[in-house]
């Protein structure tokens, strides 16, 4: 047997000093929250717990000198295509500990992404591109049930039909959940000035919200989980849509879990829970066991908010996610939200994360399919999510058939994120997914706003741009326009699926 | 549905078959133009009675009150004279329900506060998540008997099951009571058999303390259906409390768990 614990002997990163450059002005110590770095006195040396570090590269950017490199260790185990490190590392956590092994982000095995094997179409000679530089471009996007028909005055100009509530983008993208609690105020702060500024939504997540963020509120989803957290009249007066959670693409299938050494007085008071309780949401809503049951929810919803609100409902995308879909159309919902395979989460279990669930790209197609197979629609919007990087993602998953593309990871990564996989720890060096008083001051809401406000806008361009390129002046005219896309190096199975041709057809 | 004016902000209607939409919607309109009491007469089912509506107005239900009767509920006092059916008091914050019957599945479902007092008794998962911040505990009394997995997942509150129509030899309560319970407090009138009950949790004889609760609490419950305090309290109660607050803290691991304490 070891003398040492296997994590303490084996670790897969190593932070490199240069110890010529560095200047013993210990940034490093203060930023990192891992206990990976100390300084020791009578050597005068920084030292390192490799053990301990995660590569979230606080240090390596905070070093005035550059000094420091985080590397992965380059001491592994023998090269073994089925036992990976990773398994390995995975055993050993397990023996030591009995327990499920948690993580956070989204699912980093090689899943085929297959928004990189579709391909744009373009406009040559027997059709004009469009330049959205100097033309009329159109990226109003309103999510919400559509009429079957519109009747008219006896006029004739007069529209007589009333359709119902309807969020207006100005972009098809939205903000995707992230509870008070798995973020901190200031990333949800700046996400909600970021949409008020651009014309968006974001979403609270299924930790309530935050007395301080109320003025948003036109701005604003709300969620509706198993948990109820912070949910009553106010709560969901306070909204522009709300969205009950069923599923989530990280972990379909299981409920929510926030520790209670994370339940602070901030979050107590926005979850309505005890200081240090435990928050806990069941795996499924205890009042929702069938499609029947949903409606029943929906509708209360409806009830209680007057009939004013959009109501979505957000599922992980599964193997049957289209006659899921079809059933949550029948109920009522104003808006299917689906959370794909690798969609990002603040905590779940590794084993959930990684295996279960499918593409969002399959689901899209499958989704649209099947609710336009049964005339549903144009009675609720598809919102797809989980794992979008970019703006040609969400004009890929637009032409396969959503209205619109919820960004969770992007907007972390645009406040700081390094990708370290640690938000389940409440340790983030970055200050994003904690709620330490110390380490979530880090993250500025009014910088990030604007790193947000930056990013809307480079993508609604580059959306435009693309758009401009195909002869299309409405993102209208893409949605689920399959025929603008083509494939490469896919099978005729997932061609057939994702309903596209391959290239050259 | 027939409206009328029975006296000064009375109002009484007569649902009959007419749609939860249109009732509810007329409940709102006579709140909104100051209606004390809404007597709604041959209530055949209709959900979501009291929804949507804020302040301390009487809703008085004769017959059958449908699913989430009371649901998100934020101030008005709810009385049923009939059975209601299920999610009665489904996350609810505020108010009353009196119901004088038997009540169906997942009442009180993530109920915050507010009282609900069910004369009869209660199907499965009732009290389920039921909540408690500061002043916000919601109180949940049932006269009977309650299904399986009565309070489960509980993180709060206070829930009380009397047992008072209880048969020699009828259980008061049905399997995995409690499971999952991490918060908050139930009291059963008589004993629980362990084998009902879930792991989490353990069971005490009530203190002083307890009792001093459970007499003021009892109190409304024993006005609103006529029995005695003292008639209740007649028999010894067992009291259900969480081992801990965290009672999946070590079933999860962190993946490199050295930094943060858990691979010692």
């Amino acid at each position: 047997m070891l003398f040492k614990k296997p994590q303490v002997a084996f670790y897969p990163f190593m932070v490199l000093r240069d110890d010529y450059k560095c200047v013993r002005c210990k940034s490093c110590v203060d930023q990192c929250s891992f206990d990976a770095t100390y300084y020791d006195e009578d050597l005068n040396m920084i030292m390192n717990h490799h053990e301990n570090c995660v590569n979230c590269k606080r240090c390596e950017a905070f070093c005035p000198t550059d000094a420091i490199k985080v590397v992965k260790n380059p001491s592994t185990f023998h090269p073994d295509a089925n036992w990976t490190p990773e398994a390995i590392r995975d055993i050993h956590v397990q023996m030591l500990t009995g327990a499920v092994i948690l993580t956070s982000t989204g699912n980093d095995k090689p899943i085929k992404n297959y928004f990189d094997h579709l391909l744009l179409d373009a406009c040559q000679v027997t059709n004009p591109p469009i330049d959205p530089l100097r033309e009329p471009m159109e990226l109003k996007t309103f999510i919400g049930r559509k009429t079957d028909q519109l009747q008219f005055d006896s006029d004739g100009v007069s529209i007589k039909t009333t359709i119902g509530k309807q969020l207006e983008l100005e972009i098809p993208v939205l903000f995707s959940a992230m509870s008070y609690g798995s973020i901190n105020l200031n990333l949800q702060k700046a996400m909600a000035i970021a949409c008020r500024e651009f014309g968006t939504y974001w979403n609270t997540g299924e930790g309530g919200l935050h007395k301080s963020l109320r003025e948003f509120k036109d701005h604003t989803i709300v969620q509706v989980a198993s948990g109820r957290f912070g949910v009553d009249l106010e709560y969901l007066e306070t909204s522009a849509a709300i969205e009950i959670k069923i599923g989530q693409g990280a972990k379909p299938g299981i409920g929510g879990h926030l520790p209670g050494e994370k339940v602070n007085e901030g979050i107590a008071e926005t979850r309505m829970i005890p200081v240090g309780s435990d928050a806990i949401s069941p795996a499924p809503h205890h009042d929702i066991y069938s499609i029947e049951d949903l409606r029943q929810l929906i509708y209360a919803l409806k009830e209680a908010t007057n009939y004013e609100k959009p109501v979505f409902v957000k599922i992980a995308a599964v193997h049957n996610v289209a006659a899921i879909a079809c059933g949550i159309a029948h109920a009522g919902a104003d808006a299917i939200a689906i959370d794909g395979v690798r969609g990002g989460t603040g905590a779940t279990p590794k084993s959930l994360r990684d295996h279960v669930g499918i593409p969002i790209e399959m689901a899209i197609a499958a989704v649209d399919d099947r609710l336009r197979k049964e005339g549903l629609r144009n009675e609720v919007s598809l919102i797809a999510a989980g794992g979008f990087r970019s703006a040609v993602d969400v004009l890929k998953a637009i032409a396969l058939g959503a209205d619109a593309v919820y960004i969770g990871t992007v907007a972390k990564l645009a406040a700081g994120c390094t990708q370290c996989q640690q938000c389940h720890t409440g340790r983030c060096a970055w200050g994003i997914t904690t709620n330490n008083p110390k380490l979530a001051k880090r993250l500025n809401p009014d910088i990030v706003a604007e790193n947000l406000y930056n990013l809307l806008r480079a993508w609604a361009h580059d959306i435009k741009e693309l758009l401009g390129a195909m002869g299309i002046n409405a993102i209208e005219s893409i949605k689920g326009n399959r025929l603008r896309l083509r494939s490469w190096g896919l099978t005729e199975q997932e061609n057939k699926i994702l309903g596209v041709l391959p290239a050259g057809m | 549905m027939e409206v009328k004016q029975i006296g000064d902000g009375v109002y009484e209607i007569t649902c009959g078959t007419t749609h939860y939409r249109e009732v509810n919607a007329k409940v709102k309109e006579l709140v909104n133009r100051g209606a004390q009491k809404v007597i709604l007469k041959e209530v055949y089912g209709q959900r979501y009675i009291g929804t949507g509506i804020k302040g301390k107005v009487k809703i008085e239900v004769h017959g059958t009150a449908g699913n989430d009767l009371g649901i998100f509920l934020y101030g008005p006092e709810i009385e049923v004279f009939g059975n209601a059916q299920d999610g009665v008091g489904n996350t609810m914050r505020d108010g009353k329900i009196v119901v004088r019957g038997h009540a169906g599945d997942v009442c009180g479902y993530g109920m915050r506060g507010g009282k609900v007092y069910v004369e009869g008794d209660v199907g499965y998962r009732v009290g389920i998540h039921m909540k408690g911040y500061k002043n916000l505990v919601p109180t949940f009394i049932v006269g009977g008997k309650a299904g399986n997995f009565f309070g489960e997942y509980m993180a709060g509150g206070i829930l009380i099951l009397l047992g008072l129509n209880r048969k020699p030899g009828e259980d008061i309560v049905g399997d995995y009571c409690a499971t999952g319970m991490h918060g908050g407090v139930i009291y059963v009138r008589g004993e629980v058999p362990k084998r009902y009950l879930g792991k989490e949790v353990k069971v005490f004889e009530p203190t002083l303390e307890d009792m001093k609760l459970l007499t003021e609490e009892l109190k409304g419950f024993s006005e609103a259906f006529n029995i005695p305090v003292d008639e209740i309290l007649s028999e010894p109660f067992t009291k259900i409390v969480p081992v801990s607050a965290r009672p999946y803290g070590r079933m999860y691991a962190h993946r490199w768990g050295i930094a943060t304490g858990l691979i010692k």
